[in-house]
């Protein structure tokens, strides 16, 4: 048996129960796409957060649990902000507040715990995590906030002529796609083509290394705090456009993890391609497999999402523990 | 000046492996073991034991439960809360559906199928390592809350999906005043303490702590990895399905779904860094320490006049726990179990310290 | 001197570890290739080589810490294609590390005990409990290890975190470690690397003593010549992950390949 095999049946699983609504009828082809739209939107958001997960754990090598109590602040922040002043300066007053932030996790946590063991700067930012999360509500209040980007919510039906009764499509949600694309897309040349993203990927390389050419190693960690800090605002304010700005943005934030899992960990694109399946994939779930199992199980309620990215990625971990596209580890005695 | 242990020789290696090696502190464990089982019982009252002492001990087993995985055997877990859950659901349909069953059989019940979860959740400890797995047990984690919201067998049908228990009856004992409670989660603490402790001082502990350490080396001496981090999870997980089950049946009385969610588990991960990781001791320390704070939050303040409200309290609280762990991680890795050490130290030398 | 190598070389008995062609590559990078030699028992055999040789590979290829793609390893009378590590400890083969491998939050006398571990027996419940058979396991146990901690001479350190002894002391606890094991064979990675002279000299002397009392086969990876050449009765030279030459010290000493490859920088 190959190597593979595993890690290969899983795949076809996956792509099995993508189409399997569609091949057996359960779904109408037009409700089968928006489900699919609708699940990828929501990829994007992960893939967001994910990838200010990815960029801080290529550069720092911190497995930053904050990622998702980042997003949550920045939200919180911007919609707050957003109350005395225009939305682009509240969004940019809150890109300052997030290199502060940067800043003073790089001052308070990062140098002092430099060269201690993975796990111990892991527990760090759950201490940022716990910290954040109560200063985010101390200083900016605890209620549900709304961010108003100024963009219709009212559903619009198109490609009427092809599906029967058309695609509910929501404009906005289109218009976060093409910022979050618009992101990555800055990120990429950010870091292949500027000076300061060829240090950074120095960084990601070797630590020592790169040190030891000369490259400001404790800036570099800021930038990169500060980049995955925006990241977060841009997908915080996104999400909180769509679901209102609450704590329990953080949790759904949390789910930046599988994610990255799937993707693998060093991976910037596996960010994106993670978050994307893991959207699709968990929105198929709730909306086809979920009514199966209530009624087979007569469960009080579907809400497989809540758990069905983890599992997906503790699959993958059994099966590909370096994800999708991260790199093979070896052991060195 | 009176601690110290000049003259203390031993002379067998069982000695040498007492849990108190030094006589004052055998002198100083009797007198504790007094004052908590004969003065704190005749002096508090309900109202300490309800909020504070209750709570406190069945913390401190779970603590111990999870730091021997944590701390000990290195593997780390985001969803212990979620064995807890299962300990406590157990628990609630065995003695629903086999009344006649002894209460503390029913514990050592739920504690066992908290640990087969464990295991299987556990499993892919075998193939990822650290952080990773910090992942995977959150699957466990929002997949166990999950289960125990939706399946309706669990809770017995119930409405609203939560549950009620009534008081705790075994050999004639009715378990109903605070004061019996207490003494009951005190004894059984006691009892989880001795087997903690014997455990990681056993060759089995030093299977998890080598493993914790450098894994390769100990695979090098012989050390299985699927044994050691397993035998770590389940018994981590036992321990967490008999705190779950006491939580449950103790503490809160009737709960919700997810009254074991994530921020449970958080919290006891905050009480062992703080506590001080792979350290049994600890587990006392950081579980005192979290049932304290927000009682301390929500009065001190009142008391000098600027009262504050609830929420804003609770807050602080987060603000509080997340600066002390950054704090506990740079200044003093190994927690308040480690300033109590150095004291004692420092205790063995005074007042002449050369 | 020469009476006691008398004696040693009287001892020495049949095959008792042989690779035989064996290659191991991380991706493209190849480290080991095409490798063969054997051990005898109660030998001390050393293998010698450049940095990046592939000697430490070679070392974890009998370990089981890394399966090679290619070759055999026969060890005693059975042949595997790649040995497992739990197996390989049971089998009787010990080792220590280069970069020291030992469990850094643990005593001394932990350290120690876990190389015990593969012979105690009790289940986890007595182990809870302490009682009986899992007590008396442990002082027994306790025991041996003593013996070792006397041998080589560490008692003073028993209760320190091995985190906090000296560099020497440590390479002492990891040569304790792997002698509680009462090996067959020990492989030892550059048990000397970092010593200062006396340090060295003391090493030396525990080596050939473990090797004479215990009777125990020594496979030795080190870097420094003079030593190599007084301890070990016969020398492997690795290059580039090649064999190139193979023979007691004089032959090595005398072989044009060594010279040039490595002996020739310092002679």
């Amino acid at each position: 048996m190959n190597k593979n095999t595993p890690f290969i049946a899983v795949c076809v699983a996956l792509l099995v129960g993508l189409v399997l609504p569609l091949a057996t009828g359960a779904s109408a082809p037009g409700f089968y796409v928006e489900v699919l739209l609708g699940g990828l939107m929501a990829g994007v958001l992960y893939s967001l957060v994910a990838l200010g997960f990815a960029l801080i754990f290529k550069a720092s090598g911190v497995f930053n649990f904050a990622q998702g109590a980042m997003v949550l602040f920045a939200a919180l922040a911007v919609a707050r902000l957003a109350e005395r002043m225009p939305l682009w300066a509240a969004i940019l007053v809150g890109i300052v507040i997030m290199t502060l932030l940067a800043w003073f996790i790089e001052r308070l946590v990062l140098r002092p715990l430099v060269n201690q063991d993975p796990i111990a700067l892991f527990m760090a930012t759950l201490g940022v995590t716990f910290f954040l999360d109560g200063f985010g509500q101390t200083v900016w209040g605890s209620d549900i906030y709304k961010i108003e980007l100024g963009m219709t919510k009212e559903p619009v039906l198109v490609l009427q002529n092809l599906f029967q009764g058309g695609i509910l499509v929501n404009g906005e949600d289109f218009v976060a796609a093409i910022v979050a694309a618009a992101l990555v897309g800055g990120l990429a040349l950010f870091f292949q083509y500027t000076p300061t993203g060829r240090a950074l990927r120095a960084v990601a390389d070797d630590h020592q290394a790169a040190q030891s050419i000369g490259i400001p190693l404790n800036r570099m960690w800021v930038i990169v705090w500060a980049v995955a800090g925006v990241v977060a605002l841009v997908a915080g304010v996104i999400w909180g456009s769509k679901l209102g700005v609450q704590f329990s943005l953080s949790q759904v934030a949390l789910k930046a993890l599988p994610v990255v899992i799937l993707g693998g960990f060093t991976s910037v694109t596996g960010a994106i391609v993670g978050g994307l399946i893991i959207g699709v994939g968990e929105k198929m779930a709730e909306v086809f497999l979920g009514p199966v199992l209530v009624k087979a199980f007569d469960l009080a309620g579907g809400g497989i999402e809540n758990w069905f990215a983890y599992v997906l990625a503790l699959v993958f971990l059994l099966v590909r523990p370096q994800g999708l596209f991260g790199e093979k580890h070896i052991d060195r005695v | 000046m009176i601690y110290r242990e000049n003259g203390q020789f031993k002379s067998s290696y069982a000695a040498d492996q007492q849990m108190l090696p030094i006589g004052q502190d055998r002198v100083f464990m009797v007198a504790l073991l007094v004052f908590v089982f004969a003065v704190l019982p005749a002096v508090l009252g309900d109202y300490v034991f309800l909020s504070l002492l209750i709570p406190f001990l069945i913390l401190t087993i779970a603590a111990i439960g999870l730091n021997l995985l944590v701390g000990y055997c290195g593997q780390i877990s985001l969803g212990h809360a979620a064995f807890m859950a299962v300990g406590a659901y157990a628990a609630y349909n065995l003695v629903l559906r086999v009344p006649q069953l002894n209460f503390l059989l029913v514990l050592v019940l739920a504690g066992l199928v908290a640990a087969a979860v464990g295991l299987v959740f556990g499993i892919p400890s075998l193939r990822i390592k650290g952080l990773y797995l910090g992942v995977a047990t959150l699957a466990a984690q929002f997949f166990i809350d999950w289960v125990f919201a939706r399946v309706k067998w669990f809770t017995n049908y119930a409405h609203s999906g939560s549950v009620q228990t009534a008081p705790i009856e075994m050999f004639g004992w009715t378990i109903d005043s605070p004061v019996e409670k207490y003494v009951f989660l005190l004894s059984l603490l006691i009892v989880f303490t001795l087997i903690a402790k014997n455990l990681v001082r056993s060759h089995i502990g030093r299977e998890w702590m080598a493993m914790r350490d450098m894994d390769v080396a100990a695979e090098v001496i012989g050390i299985r990895p699927v044994y050691a981090k397993l035998t770590a999870f389940a018994v981590s997980s036992f321990y967490c399905g008999i705190a779950g089950a006491l939580w449950g049946f103790m503490h809160l009385g009737a709960w919700e779904p997810l009254a074991f969610n994530l921020t449970l588990s958080l919290n006891l991960l905050f009480m062992i860094i703080i506590g001080g990781m792979g350290s049994v001791l600890g587990c006392y320390f950081g579980a005192a320490f979290i049932v304290v704070l927000p009682i301390v939050l929500n009065q001190v303040p009142a008391w000098i006049g600027f009262p504050i409200s609830t929420a804003m309290a609770s807050h602080l609280e987060f603000m509080i726990f997340g600066a002390l762990i950054v704090f506990f991680l740079v200044v003093e890795p190994n927690g308040l179990a480690r300033l109590w050490a150095i004291g004692k130290e420092k205790l063995r030398l005074w007042p002449f310290p050369h | 001197m020469s009476a006691m190598e008398n004696d040693r070389a009287g001892r020495i008995g049949g095959q008792i570890l042989a690779v035989e062609g064996v290659s191991l590559a991380f991706g493209g990078v190849k480290a080991l290739s095409d490798v063969s030699f054997d051990v005898r028992e109660h030998e001390v055999r050393a293998i010698i080589g450049p940095n990046g040789a592939g000697k430490s590979s070679m070392l974890n290829v009998i370990n089981g810490v890394y399966h090679p793609q290619k070759g055999t390893i026969r060890y005693q009378g059975r042949e595997y294609h790649h040995m497992d590590p739990h197996e390989v400890a049971v089998s009787g083969i010990a080792r220590t590390f280069q970069s020291l491998a030992l469990f850094k939050g643990m005593s001394v006398l932990d350290n120690i005990m876990t190389g015990r571990n593969l012979r105690m027996r009790s289940n986890i419940l007595l182990q809870a409990l302490r009682i009986g058979p899992a007590l008396r396991e442990e002082n027994e146990h306790r025991e041996v290890v003593e013996r070792i901690i006397d041998f080589l001479e560490i008692q003073a350190y028993r209760k320190t975190p091995v985190g906090r002894l000296p560099y020497g002391l440590q390479k002492r606890v990891d040569l304790a470690r792997a002698l509680a094991m009462e090996p067959k064979i020990l492989l030892l990675d550059e048990p000397m690397a970092g010593m200062n002279i006396e340090e060295k000299q003391d090493m030396c002397r525990f080596i050939l003593d473990v090797n004479d009392e215990f009777g125990t086969t020594i496979v030795l990876i080190e870097h420094d010549m003079s030593v190599v050449m007084d301890i070990s009765d016969r020398v492997v030279v690795l290059d580039y992950g090649r064999k190139i030459g193979d023979g007691t010290p004089d032959e090595v000493r005398g072989n044009q390949a060594v010279i040039d490859a490595y002996l020739g920088v310092s002679h």
